[in-house]
């Protein structure tokens, strides 16, 4: 590689994004992510944030249908 | 490029979602409604006096589903996303497309697939109350660990490359991937709370429906987002563009 001009670099040489830039976004960006997920798998089973069973009721379907355990 | 690859997987996500909606409005929701009335019937059968409905089954089966599928599925588009940024470059030389579609395939294999395999999804009236507590614990156990092992097996896999070369060490993370999660799924405990008259052909139909309206959310993530993230990825890096011979 190192012989080869650099107007042969491929195109589609793909170039990471530095690590400082990412860990920001995956840790606070992924933490609301998950939260978000766990209210329609898991709120009001299991485990309550809120009482009573409007959340669980709400997602009661796709719930059942993404295959989480319910009930 | 962080914050704009997460808007990507997230629209990507949406996408996902709304065809999810749609298959699981036309191929799951007959089979919930059967539940439904299965659970009924052996309730009023038991004497018990009907549950009052806190949202009635048109919001469920309408907008509760829609809503479900679309945060679900948008949530994971995002995670999927953030995944990509990581390894984009990093762990990987794949193109945009090639690894958002490889990231969606083990993605789907490790968080959908394998926990299914163990402890498949359950239309109402299967399952008692008691034991949710129980029941979630070890799905997200099995889903915990087999995402560990999936990020072990491509760690593994990567190791044997220069040995053995791409398609052997592929094999070898692929093979130890199935032997680890054969034992891990063999020392969990099974569960089985079916009725003992729940028509299993209805059963088997809700779970199949389920592992689709996964299939449709991974796929369209893993297309849609590998499309916008190479179109994106593209455009920041003109100067490579005008370096490599037309």
């Amino acid at each position: 590689m190192s012989t080869l001009s650099p107007t042969s670099i491929p195109l589609s040489q793909p170039v990471p994004i530095p690590l400082g830039e990412v860990l920001p976004w995956a840790i606070f960006a992924g933490l609301i992510l998950v939260l978000a997920v766990y209210f329609v798998g898991a709120e009001e089973g299991a485990l309550s944030i809120f009482s009573g069973m409007y959340v669980h009721e709400f997602v009661h379907d796709g719930r059942h249908l993404l295959g989480f355990p319910c009930h | 490029m962080t914050g704009k690859l997460l808007l990507r997987g997230m629209i990507a996500g949406v996408v996902g979602g709304l065809l999810a909606f749609l298959f699981a409005r036309i191929y799951g929701e007959p089979l919930v409604d059967f539940a439904i009335a299965f659970e009924e019937q052996a309730g009023a059968a038991a004497g018990e006096a009907a549950e009052p409905e806190l949202v009635s089954r048109a919001t469920q089966a309408g907008l509760g589903l829609l809503t479900g599928a679309i945060v679900y599925s948008a949530a994971l588009g995002g995670i999927l996303s953030l995944a990509f940024a990581l390894v984009y470059g990093r762990f990987s030389a794949l193109g945009a497309r090639s690894l958002a579609g490889l990231l969606a395939l083990a993605g789907f294999v490790a968080v959908i697939l394998v926990p299914a395999i163990k402890y498949p999804a359950n239309p109402p009236a299967v399952g008692s109350p008691e034991t949710i507590v129980i029941r979630t614990e070890l799905y997200f156990a099995m889903l915990l660990v087999s995402v560990l092992v999936m990020v072990a097996a491509f760690a593994l896999a990567r190791h044997y490359w220069g040995r053995l070369g791409a398609w052997n060490a592929a094999i070898v993370g692929g093979l130890a991937f199935l032997v680890v999660i054969a034992a891990v799924m063999l020392l969990l405990p099974d569960i089985n709370e079916v009725p003992e008259n729940f028509s299993a052909a209805i059963l088997w139909r809700f779970r199949v429906a389920s592992l689709g309206m996964q299939a449709i959310i991974w796929s369209a993530q893993g297309l849609v987002f590998g499309f916008l993230a190479e179109r994106l990825l593209a455009g920041a890096a003109p100067a490579a563009r005008r370096l490599s011979p037309a």
